[in-house]
C-alpha cells in the first residue's frame, strides 16, 4: 500500500513541475503539433494515398506513435537529471519503496502523454483528420498509444539511469527513437525502401503500432506491408506482444539499475 | 553504545583497479560527533554512501543504530538522515514543496508533512524563501534546506558529507551554527570534511583518512599534540631579536625557534589568542614593536605532512 502512496507522491511532484515550468508542457505539445502541420502540408500534397480524406488520415496515427515513442527521451532525460543533482541518492536513502521513483516518473510521463495526445488529436481534427470508426475503437486506439509510450518510457528509464552525462542521454535517446520512427510505415510507404529495410520496417514495433492505430481509426494501411508478413497482417496482436515484451525486459532491468545506481 | 560501526570495509572500482576503501574501520559513540577528515578522493564519500545504504561494500561489515547495513538496508533508512555534497533537492520546486514532498515520502500524512515543513523552514530561517523555487536560493540556503530535508523524521544518526564545501565564509559559519544546535539535541553525527578547522569546531572525535584507510584517530587535542597544534609567529627588527626570544620564552615556557634571515620567531602555543595577546603585551612593555604577529593554525596539509610524510593529495 505504501508503495502506491510513495509512487503517487513522485507522480505529483512531476505534475507540480509542469505547473512550475509551463514551458515543458508547451514545448511537449508544440513540437508534435508542428509535425502535424509540416507533414500535413509539405508531404500531404504530393503523396497520393488513393484514400478518402487524403494523407492526413494515414499521417495522424503515424505522428501519434512517433510522439509517444519520444516519451523514451523524456523519461531518460528526467531521470538523468535527478541522478546528476544527487536527488536519486536522497530518494534512495529514504525508507520508501525502492521502485517508487522510477514508477512515479514513468506514470507522470504517461499523464503528460494524455495531455499531449489530446492537443494533437484536436490539431489533427482542425486540419482534416476524421477517424471513421466508433468512439470505442478510437478510445481503444488512444489507450494503445498510451501503453506503447509507457513501455518505451521504461527503455528511457534504463537509458537515463545508465548514462553518466545528460547530453549522452539525449543523444542515445534520439539514436534509438529516430530510426525506429522513420524506418517505419509512419509517414511514407515502405515499398520504396531497400528490401532489407522493408523487413525491418515491417517488424518494427512502431510500424505495427501505426498499423494497429490505422485499423482502429478506420483507415486502410496503404503504407504498410507488401510482403504479407505476420506483423503486417496482425498488427494489433503483434503490438500487444511487443508492449508486453518491452515491459518484461526493461522494467526489471531499469529497476535493477536504479537499485544499483552508484552515481 | 556505538551508533555506527564499520569494520574492514573494502570497496573497489573499475574491476579492482581503484581501491576507494582499503580495510577502513571506524565507529561513532551514540550522541557524539565523529569528523571524518581527509582530502578529495580519500574515501570519505564512499564511506558515507555505504553507511547510508547507497552502496554495497565488496567486503566488510557495518551497522547503524545496531542494524546491519548490508542485511537490512530498509530498516537503516528509517533511522538515518543524509545530506550530501550537492544539495539534493528539486531545483524547480519551492523549498516548501520539497519539504512537504519528503514529509509525505516519510509517511507523515499530508497534514503533518505540512506542519513539519513549516517548522523546519522556520528553524532554518527559510520562511521568507519558502515559496520560491530552490534555483533562486544562495548556496548556503540550499544546504540548509537540504539539511532540513534530512531531518524530517528526527534521525537517530545523521550523515553530513562535506556540508560546507563550496560555501562562502558567512555561509560556512551559519552552517556550523545549525549543526551545533543539532548536535546539542543529542543527534549522533558523522561528518566528513576537508577542513581541519571544521572538524575541530564540530567534532568530538576525528578520524583522519587517506587512500581508503583511517590513518589517525582521536580528539582534536590528541591530533594537535601529534602534529604540533597552533604556532605563534612574531617578526621583529634585527636589533630586537635576542631580547624578543627571551621574552617569548619566558611567556610560553619553551624555547622558540628563530628563522634567521626573516627575523621571524615561532613557538608552539596551546592557549591560542590569549598567548598571542600576552606576547604582544610582553614585547610592547619592553619597548619592542613587532613588525608582524600571527597565530598559525595547522592546515589539513600540516596534518597530512605530520601523519604521512606527504601532503594531502587532491584528485
Amino acid at each position: 500500500m505504501s508503495a502506491i502512496r510513495d509512487t503517487a507522491v513522485i507522480t505529483q511532484r512531476q505534475l507540480r513541475l509542469l505547473t512550475r515550468v509551463p514551458e515543458v508542457l508547451i514545448f511537449s505539445t508544440i513540437q508534435p503539433v508542428m509535425f502535424v502541420l509540416l507533414f500535413r502540408y509539405v508531404f500531404g500534397g504530393s503523396i497520393n494515398t488513393g484514400q478518402p480524406g487524403g494523407y492526413v488520415q494515414l499521417l495522424m496515427p503515424g505522428i501519434f506513435v512517433q510522439t509517444v515513442a519520444f516519451t523514451l527521451a523524456g523519461t531518460a532525460s528526467g531521470l538523468a537529471e535527478d541522478m546528476k543533482k544527487g536527488l536519486i541518492d536522497r530518494f534512495r536513502s529514504l525508507p520508501i519503496s525502492q521502485s517508487a521513483l522510477v514508477v512515479g516518473r514513468t506514470l507522470g510521463d504517461a499523464l503528460l502523454n494524455v495531455v499531449v495526445l489530446t492537443v494533437m488529436g484536436l490539431a489533427g481534427f482542425l486540419v482534416g483528420w476524421r477517424p471513421s470508426t466508433g468512439g470505442a475503437k478510437i478510445a481503444l486506439g488512444f489507450i494503445f498509444l498510451l501503453f506503447f509510450g509507457y513501455a518505451l518510457s521504461w527503455v528511457g528509464a534504463l537509458v537515463g539511469l545508465s548514462a553518466k552525462d545528460f547530453r549522452v542521454v539525449q543523444n542515445v535517446s534520439f539514436l534509438v527513437t529516430f530510426p525506429l520512427t522513420f524506418l517505419s510505415n509512419a509517414f511514407a510507404p515502405t515499398t520504396g525502401m531497400p528490401k532489407l529495410l522493408q523487413y525491418f520496417a515491417e517488424w518494427n514495433p512502431v510500424s505495427t503500432m501505426v498499423a494497429a492505430c490505422r485499423e482502429l481509426f478506420g483507415v486502410q494501411n496503404v503504407f504498410g506491408a507488401t510482403a504479407g508478413s505476420y506483423p503486417s497482417q496482425h498488427p494489433l496482436i503483434t503490438s500487444i506482444f511487443y508492449i508486453f515484451l518491452i515491459m518484461l525486459v526493461f522494467v526489471p532491468l531499469a529497476l535493477r539499475k536504479y537499485r544499483k545506481s552508484a552515481g | 553504545m556505538k551508533a555506527v560501526t564499520a569494520e574492514h570495509l573494502v570497496k573497489t572500482y573499475d574491476k579492482g583497479k581503484v581501491r576507494a576503501l582499503d580495510n577502513l574501520s571506524l565507529d561513532v559513540e551514540e550522541g557524539t560527533v565523529l569528523g571524518v577528515l581527509g582530502p578529495n578522493g580519500a574515501g570519505k564519500t564512499t564511506t558515507v554512501r555505504i553507511l547510508a545504504t547507497l552502496l554495497r561494500p565488496d567486503s566488510g561489515a557495518a551497522t547503524v543504530a545496531g542494524i546491519d547495513v548490508i542485511k537490512h538496508p530498509d530498516k537503516v533508512r528509517e533511522v538515518i538522515g543524509l545530506s550530501g555534497q550537492y544539495a539534493a533537492v528539486d531545483e524547480i520546486l519551492t523549498g516548501y514543496d520539497n519539504l512537504v514532498m519528503f514529509g509525505k515520502l516519510y509517511h507523515l500524512g499530508n497534514k503533518n508533512a505540512v506542519l513539519r515543513a513549516n517548522e523546519l523552514l522556520e528553524r532554518f530561517s527559510l520562511t521568507d524563501a519558502a515559496k520560491r523555487p530552490i534555483k533562486t536560493y544562495s548556496g548556503g540556503m540550499r544546504r540548509r534546506l537540504d539539511l532540513a530535508a534530512s531531518l524530517i523524521v528526527r534521525p537517530k544518526v545523521l550523515f553530513l558529507d562535506e556540508p560546507t564545501t563550496g560555501l562562502d565564509p558567512r555561509g560556512r559559519l551559519d552552517m556550523w551554527g545549525v549543526i551545533r544546535e543539532l548536535v546539542s539535541d543529542g543527534t549522533t553525527l558523522l561528518l566528513t570534511t576537508q577542513y581541519l578547522e571544521e572538524a575541530d569546531q564540530l567534532a568530538d572525535e576525528i578520524a583522519v583518512i587517506d587512500t581508503g584507510k583511517v590513518i589517525a584517530r582521536g580528539t582534536s587535542n590528541d591530533l594537535k599534540r601529534q602534529i604540533g597544534g597552533e604556532h605563534l609567529e612574531v617578526a621583529v627588527n634585527q636589533v630586537d631579536v635576542a631580547r624578543s626570544m627571551e621574552i617569548i620564552e619566558k611567556i610560553i615556557g619553551s624555547k622558540p625557534k628563530l628563522e634567521e634571515g626573516l627575523n621571524s620567531i615561532s613557538a608552539p602555543v596551546s592557549t591560542g589568542t590569549s598567548a598571542l595577546i600576552e606576547v604582544i603585551n610582553g614585547l610592547t612593555s619592553a619597548g619592542i614593536n613587532p613588525l608582524d604577529v600571527a597565530l598559525k593554525r595547522p592546515s589539513l596539509d600540516d596534518v597530512f605532512l605530520a601523519l604521512t610524510g606527504h601532503k594531502a593529495e587532491g584528485e
